[in-house]
Parts: structure tokens; sequence; C-alpha cells
């Protein structure tokens, strides 16, 4: 095969797109205290040890519990709107679509400090569930993309050919439309749950004295001789997001092949 | 209701209403109440509800706000350069040259750096980056470099090439999306009219691949003013941007009005130049079109840009003097709004979907 | 016809300002195969939408069977439908397809899958029932949207653009399959089409609409030979339009000459003055030299020809003629196809001629 010029610099952006991901293990694995090269040796350590920490835990348990909420939340919310906006026509549509999509571009520091204003003037204490609340916010646009993808490819007439049939509406969503969205739903809880589990910025804003994961996360990178231990947690967090994504992205797919369709790309 | 909505309405905004409603509550209320905090004032820890101008003032002639701003969109415009002209040509190799079965893959393996911790990621680039990071060692070994380079950590560069690779996504799947709607036929046919491949890309592909374009410089250019981690971890002082001022505002200072304030002038900052920028390129594109586009189009359409570059360059440099800092910002964004708006009503929308 | 199984009385639909339908009002039999039949646009594909229930009308009545379907929803009338997508369920396989209506039927398991092997083998797919539906073809896809309608012995079945997704062949066999079917299970088929061959070749009677409007009601014959008006003429095959002038029982027709108004055939019933006088192209014969002409004869030049195979379409430029004639003539044996420029013979009969007023 001729070498492309083009190729040869896809490889190479791959390689930079990638880089961080590949040093994590590295120096997760890396027998030594100091995160630079050259390399010690090889140790596991730095997992036991993730075992010792009970703040840790604590984090752990509190991302767990915000990414699933926000994951079933999100996908709810999207749900209704992505049903919305690929069957129905209403007055200022396109307006309210966007302003529901305006967290995807909107700096989150921006979304954030407002939500926190708000919270603070409102005197309601931040914790789990204003995480929760901002996650949500945050995960919606990314629910709705997906799943107005699975939406979009539903013919219209299936819907009307299953009550023509004799089902009723209710009967005709969960015969029809809900089977063949389901993948879609699984990859929109998916994702969502990735999201928030990564999520910083309006988790430390609104995480009170109730950290996650990136927020604990955060709090170490300040101390040299934890960050072999972030390591090794980042490596664990990459490869389960990894993994999820995997999947999200298989479901996507049978999604696509259920309805004979052919693949069109990744999520976004 | 007077008029009456129809059915199909009435149904399609009763299931749009919960995720409408929540956006409103969570999103549309708390943007409303900065912008409000932005004409109060913090008086030791109580909130001053009289409505002042007095923030805005502040943060329009504050030479350390002015800076941060400026170096915000000095970064953000850096990054979106870089992210939109490093990410073409993958976009490009994705769609033209990868088979179409391979083409799910490579964009799967795009976005799986995205979808991992954005913390850890960011924090990795300080690794590498570092005086006795990866890219030193490897320059020095290769003898390329006398000494370990400084310029790349700690500094502006280093949030550069950091947000650039946090982006890069972004960038590359609108242009992805454009490119692979260029109907292929469309090619050949500049090839069957006598074009050579080099002019077929600037005179078909690069034109029908601009909205797409576009859409990466927006999606990349306003999420990364407001960045806070990443000049907070590579950053270094030189690094400082608006996003990580509004934190100690609210949170070192907890002079809350005042990072609404800069929260509210940056986005009305962004929202002012985007509008700017891109109605005026409508502009520059009509300009080019009336005298039939080719050299003589494009030279217009360059003389009109760097015309309308040049008031607002001159303004921002020499218009203190005359109008104070402030009123320079000012009559600014007054020039900036007068001249979008107008171009949005007199001219229709053309070409590149702008 | 008798009791009409569906009266549509004054139906009028609005959206918003436009006016989609416009007092439709007409009868459609028991086991009648009627199309309905216009341009993209005229309201065609609504008014079987608001036969099968999915679009509320705005004022009138359909009636199915005697009785007022106003705030009927579509699974509760005697309709089904096969869709212009055909609207397969891409989820189930083609038996599951098939069988999707029966779900309420109350039928044991056994016998739904009688019903279902039945209803395959009655569109010739009897041999596909395990196959997934999105691995099928088009034909095979329209045929599944068949079989599952007709399961559910509905008293009419709705047919919206059936053979539009098809190829040419595919198209042409279709149309004799439905017609046979149609006959076999003898129930009312409504069509919708906007192609008139396919109305003309399968129809009983057709409803020509234009603008939300039925311009003419008839059985194909009659909507050919004698066109309501002239719009109908002309969107119902091809008809040449001359030029002509009426007046106390005579007509002057530009190029050709005087006739007797009563043998042509006027669908107002009188006409005088300036009007235009329709020809179909069949009804014009080309004379070869020698061949002994009538007295209702126009000599000309021959300006286009266009070959067909079976048939020949010969644009005739007529003397004291604009424009020139479009004619037909079934290429038999030893008869010449002419060519371009050479003088030709033109026989016509008033017989044929449809005069329209302008």
């Amino acid at each position: 095969m001729r070498v492309r010029p083009l190729g040869v610099f896809a490889v190479l952006y791959l390689m930079f797109l990638y880089a961080p991901i590949i040093l994590l293990p590295i120096f997760a694995f890396n027998d030594g205290t100091v995160i630079a090269f050259p390399l010690r040796g090889f140790t596991t350590g730095w997992f036991a040890e993730l075992t010792q920490i009970p703040a840790l835990h604590e984090a752990t348990l509190n991302s767990l519990i915000i990414a699933c909420s926000v994951a079933v939340l999100a996908t709810c919310l999207g749900l209704f709107a992505a049903r919305a906006a690929t069957r129905y026509k209403f007055p200022l549509k396109g307006g309210i679509m966007g302003f529901i999509m305006l967290p995807l571009v909107l700096p989150e520091v921006i979304v954030a400090i407002s939500l926190l204003v708000v919270l603070m003037q409102l005197g309601i204490e931040t914790s789990i569930f204003t995480i929760i609340l901002g996650h949500t916010l945050l995960c919606m646009p990314f629910a709705i993309a997906i799943l107005q993808g699975s939406f979009s490819g539903l013919d219209q007439s299936l819907e009307e050919a299953a009550v023509d049939l004799g089902e009723t509406r209710a009967g005709a969503f969960r015969l029809v439309i809900l089977p063949l969205v389901t993948p879609g739903i699984i990859a929109s809880l998916l994702i969502c749950f990735i999201i928030s589990l990564d999520e910083f910025i309006i988790a430390f804003f609104l995480s009170g004295n109730e950290p996650t994961l990136p927020v604990y996360l955060w709090g170490q990178l300040r101390f040299p001789a934890r960050l072999p231990v972030v390591m090794a947690l980042g490596t664990i967090l990459v490869g389960l997001s990894i993994v999820l994504l995997i999947v999200a992205d298989v479901f996507r797919r049978r999604g696509l092949r259920k309805m004979g369709q052919q693949d069109a790309g990744g999520f976004l | 209701m007077a008029q009456g909505l129809s059915r199909e309405a009435k149904q399609g905004l009763t299931i749009v209403s919960p995720a409408l409603i929540f956006a409103l509550l969570l999103l549309a209320v708390p943007l409303l109440t900065i912008i409000l905090f932005s004409f109060w004032t913090q008086n030791f820890l109580t909130i001053d509800r009289t409505f002042t101008l007095e923030n805005y003032s502040e943060a329009l002639t504050d030479p350390l706000y002015r800076a941060l701003m400026m170096r915000s969109l000095r970064i953000s415009a850096s990054v979106t350069a870089v992210t939109v002209v490093t990410a073409f040509p993958i976009a490009y190799f994705i769609s033209f040259y990868v088979r179409p079965e391979k083409k799910a893959l490579w964009l799967f393996l795009i976005t799986i750096p995205f979808w991992t911790s954005y913390l850890i990621r960011i924090f990795l680039w300080r690794v590498i980056l570092a005086y006795d990071g990866p890219v030193n060692g490897t320059l020095l070994e290769l003898g390329i470099i006398e000494e370990p380079l400084s310029w790349i950590l700690y500094n502006a560069n280093a949030v550069v090439i950091t947000l650039a690779h946090a982006f890069a996504p972004f960038a590359i799947l609108p242009i992805f999306v454009s490119l692979e709607k260029i109907d292929r036929s469309l090619l050949e046919a500049a090839k069957d009219l006598g074009e050579g491949a080099v002019m077929t890309f600037f005179r078909v592909t690069l034109p029908l691949a601009m909205p797409g374009v576009l859409a990466a410089v927006l999606i990349v250019f306003i999420p990364t003013v407001g960045d806070y981690v990443t000049p907070r971890l590579v950053g270094g002082s030189g690094g400082t941007m608006i996003a990580n001022m509004i934190y100690v505002q609210i949170f070192d200072l907890s002079n809350r009005p005042m990072g609404a304030t800069l929260a509210v002038v940056a986005m009305l900052t962004v929202t002012i130049t985007l509008a700017w920028a891109i109605l005026h390129m409508r502009f520059w594109v009509h300009l080019s079109d009336r005298v039939g586009g080719g050299v003589a189009g494009l030279a217009l359409a360059g003389v009109a840009a760097a015309v309308d570059i040049g008031i607002l360059w001159w303004l921002f440099n020499k218009g203190d003097a005359w109008f104070g800092p402030a009123g320079t910002l000012g009559i600014m964004a007054a020039i900036m709004v007068f001249g979008a708006v107008s171009i949005a009503v007199l001219l229709p929308k053309g070409r590149w979907g702008i | 016809m008798s009791e009409p199984l569906i009266a549509m009385r004054d139906v009028n639909k609005y959206y918003g300002e436009y006016h989609a339908l416009r007092g439709i009002t007409a009868e459609i039999g028991a086991g009648e195969f009627f199309s309905l039949l216009g341009p993209s646009g005229c309201g065609k594909t609504t008014l079987l939408r608001a036969i099968a229930g999915f679009e509320e009308i705005s004022s009138g009545v359909i009636s199915l069977l005697g009785k007022d379907m106003a705030g009927v929803p579509p699974n509760q009338r005697p309709t089904n439908m096969v869709f212009q997508s055909y609207a397969i369920f891409p989820h189930l396989s083609v038996k599951q397809n098939v069988g999707f209506g029966l779900r309420k039927s109350g039928m044991g398991v056994a016998e739904k899958t009688r019903a279902i092997g039945e209803a395959l083998e009655m569109v010739g797919l009897g041999h596909l029932g395990g196959r997934a539906a999105h691995a099928l073809s088009g034909g095979q896809r329209q045929r599944v949207a068949l079989a599952r309608a007709l399961i559910l012995k509905p008293k009419v079945l709705l047919l919206d653009e059936p053979l539009s997704a098809l190829d040419r062949k595919m198209r042409e066999d279709m149309q004799v399959e439905l017609m046979k079917l149609q006959r076999e299970v003898g129930i009312t088929f409504v069509l919708v089409t906007h192609d008139q061959e396919e109305a003309l070749v399968m129809s009983d009677r057709i409803a020509v609409m234009f603008e939300g409007e039925i311009a003419q009601l008839a059985d194909p014959e009659v909507l050919y030979r004698r066109p309501a008006t002239k719009r109908v003429a002309d969107f119902i095959g091809v008809m040449n339009f001359l030029p002509g002038q009426a007046a106390d029982g005579t007509l002057e027709v530009a190029g050709l000459g005087q006739v007797d108004l009563d043998g042509t055939f006027v669908p107002d019933g009188s006409v005088s003055g300036a009007c235009s006088v329709g020809l179909r192209p069949e009804t014009l014969t080309l004379l070869a030299d020698g061949e002994a002409g009538s007295a209702r004869e126009a000599s000309g030049v021959i300006d286009e020809v266009v070959y067909y195979g079976d048939m020949t379409y010969y644009d005739v430029r007529l003397e004291g003629l604009p424009e020139p004639v479009r004619l037909s003539m079934r290429n038999i044996v030893g008869r010449d196809v002419l060519d371009v420029g050479a003088p030709a013979r033109v026989a016509w009969d008033p017989r044929a001629m449809v005069v329209f007023p302008d």
C-alpha cells in the first residue's frame, strides 16, 4: 500500500490524541514516587493502596450515586425532548431545542457559577443532589443528540401502521417505537454515566463537603507524593470509560442494524 | 387561547416541556440571576442590592481584567486555529481516504480520548510537557535541542496545546460531517470541467466544507474561553484565563457580584466577537461575489476585512486617550454590534450556512 | 351500486390557512377498485389519510358502512392501509409483521400461525416467513405490507402510492397482481396515485383531483375519452388542443376545417365563441402515399419523429396551425416509419373531438 502523507499525519494525530492515555498506565504501574522518566520498575502497589483510602471510597460512592441518577434523569428528559424534536412541529421549536442544547457549548464555568449563585441565594446547601441537577443539565444535550439519532431513523408511518393495525397510540409506542429506540436509550444511559463520572467543574463548584471522584483527584494533585495513586485511580477510570464506551457503541450499532440502516458514524 | 394552537403543536409542546422546564429552571433562571447579580455590589458579608454599573466600569477599566479577557480570547483563538487547521486534514482523510466500513472505527478511535477523565488527561499533559518530561527527553536524546525547552509548560503555549488536544473531536466531527455530505460527483464534475486536484479542492471541496469548519470554530471557541482546569494545571501565571479570575472572585474574595459581572462580560465579549466575525464574513463573501469572485474577489474581500479589523484594532490601541478605557470598549462593542446587525438585516443569508 | 361503503359529503380540510380539501363529495361502493389520481399536492393523500383516520377533517362527513367516522381513531375503523414506505417493522420478522394486527384478535397460537401462513401464501411469500424484515427487497416489502393489512379482513384497503418505489417492470407486474388480488378478496381498494396509466389500468372508477377538489369522477374509459375539463384531458394521456370557433351549431377548427358541432363531444353541453378542440393522438391517422383519403383530411409536414418500438409518435405541422399536432401510429408490418421533413396527410374524425370553452 502506498504511504500517503495524509495517512501518516492521521496516525501521528492519533498518537497525539492517545499520548496521555498511554502514559497513564505506564506511570500507574511504575515503581517510583516521581511521575517522570526514566521508569523504575513494575508494581501493582499503587492499585493496592487505593483500597486503603476511606475518603476515596466515599468519593467513589458519591460519584456512582450521582452518575447513575444523572444517567436515568438525563435520559428520561432527553427521551421526551428527542421525541418532541423528531416527531412534532411546534412554535419556537428551533429556539426551544437550541436553548435545551445550549449547555453543549456554554463554558462549564458559566453554568457552574450561575447555578452556585442561585443555590447560595436560595440558601440551598450544595450536596450530591445539587451535583445531580447540574450534571443532568449538562448531560441532557448529549442524551438528546443520541436519542434523536434513534428517533429520526424511524419512519413516521411505522407508528401509523401499528395504529392502523389496531393498536392504540400507547400500544404502538410500546410495541414499535420503544423496541427500536432501546439501543439508543442504553447508549444514552452509558454516555451520561461516563460524562457525569468524569465531570469536574460543576462537581467542583457544587460539591460542598461531598466530593466526587474528580473533585477528590483534584485535591490530590497538589500532593506530589499522592500522584502515583492518582495515576492508578486514573487508569481504572479511563479503563472503565473505554469499556463502557465500547458497550455503548455496540448497542448503538445493534440499534442501527435492527433498523437495517448503514452506520453513519460515532456519537455526537 | 385566542388563536389556538394546532393539536400537534400542543402535543409537541407538552412532550418537550419536561426538558424545557428543567432547562429553564437550571439554566435560564441561573443565567438571569448572575446578570442581576452583576448590577449589585458586595458589601463585606452582605450584598448591596442597589442597581449600579460599578462592577462593569471596574471590569472594563481594570487593566488586570482587560488583560485576562484579552488573553482568554487570544488563547481561545489560537486553540481554535490550531484545532481546526489540524482537524481538517484528519476529517478529510477519514472522509475521502478511509474505506466506508472503516470510517466508524476511525471516528470511534478519535472520540475515545474525549470520553476519558478530563482532569487526568490535562494533568498528564503537565507530565508530558514537563522540564524532565518525555517531550524534552526525546528531543534531547535525538540531539535536536541542547537543553530542555521551558516555553512549553506553565504558560499560554501549554494551555493551547492541551486545549487543542481536549477539543480535537469537537472540531473533527462537524468538519467530517460536512465533508461526508459533499456529493462525490461534484468533485468529478469539477475535474471534468477542467480543474486540477488542488483547484478542485479550493473551488469545490473547501467552500462546501465551510459550514462544518464554522461549526467547529464555534464549538471550540466558545467553551475554551471559559476553561478553568487547563490554565490552572498547565498555564502557570502567564496562562491564567478569565475563568480563573471568576473563581477567585467568587470563592477566594467572596465577591459574587464581581464574579457574576466577569462572567457576563466574558459571555458578552464572546457573543459580540463571534457575531461580528461571522456576519462580517458574510459581508466579505458577498463583496467577493459582487465582483465575480476569483482573484479580484479575494483581494476586495481581503481589503474589506483589513479595513474592518483595522478600525477595531486602532480603536482598541489608541481609543483610551480620547474615550477612556470603558468608553473605548463601549464604542468598539457598539461598532461591532451595529455592523453585525446591519449586515444581518441588509444581507440575506449566503453561502457557507452563514 | 347499492349501499355505498364509503360516503364522503362536503369534506373540507384546512391546514391553518391552507385549504387542502375543498368540499369533496363522493361515494365508493363495496368491492370497487377506486383510485384517487392527481398531481402531487392535490390532496389525494390527505383524503386517503382522512378515510383511514390519520387526518381529522375540518368539516363534512366521512362515513363507512353508513356510520359517521368523526372521532373514530384509525385502530377502530374497518380500514387498513398499505403505506407508501410500506412501514414494515424493521425489528420484527416477516411473520411477526404479518401477524402484528392479530394481537387483540383472540386467536389461538395455531390459528394465528395458520392465518399468517395463508396471508403470506396469498401474496406469494409463503417461503419467506422467517426472514428478518429489513432483509427484504422492495417488491417483497410491498407484499408483506399487503398481507399484513389483508390478514385483518378490512372492509376497505387503502393504498398510498404503493407502486411508486418499484422499478417499471416490477410496477407493471404488481399492477396486474393487485387487480387479481382485489378480485380474489373482493374488498374495496382505494388507491392513491399520481400515475395516470396506473390508475387507468387498475381502477373501476377514478377520481381526478386538482387543488383539493375532484375535477372528474368516472370510469377509466369515460375519463379518457370524455374528459370533463381541459385540465383533466391534459393530465390523462396526451391530447392536442387546436384553437376553434363555435357558432350556430358549427365549429371551425383551425387547420382542419368546419364540422358540425353535434358530431363532437361538448362536456358542458353547449359552447359558443372561442374554444379549444381536443384530439387524442391515436384518433388522427397518417395516410400513406396513394392511400385513399376521406373528406376529413389535412396536409402538412412531419416535424418530429419519436420511435417507441410498438408505436411511432409524429409531430406534424399542419397548414394554418401555429403548433404541430401529435399523432401516433402503430408500427404494423408494411408500414414504414416516415422521416422528418416528409410531407404528410392526416385524416381526422369529428367524433373524436372534445370541445372545451376557452
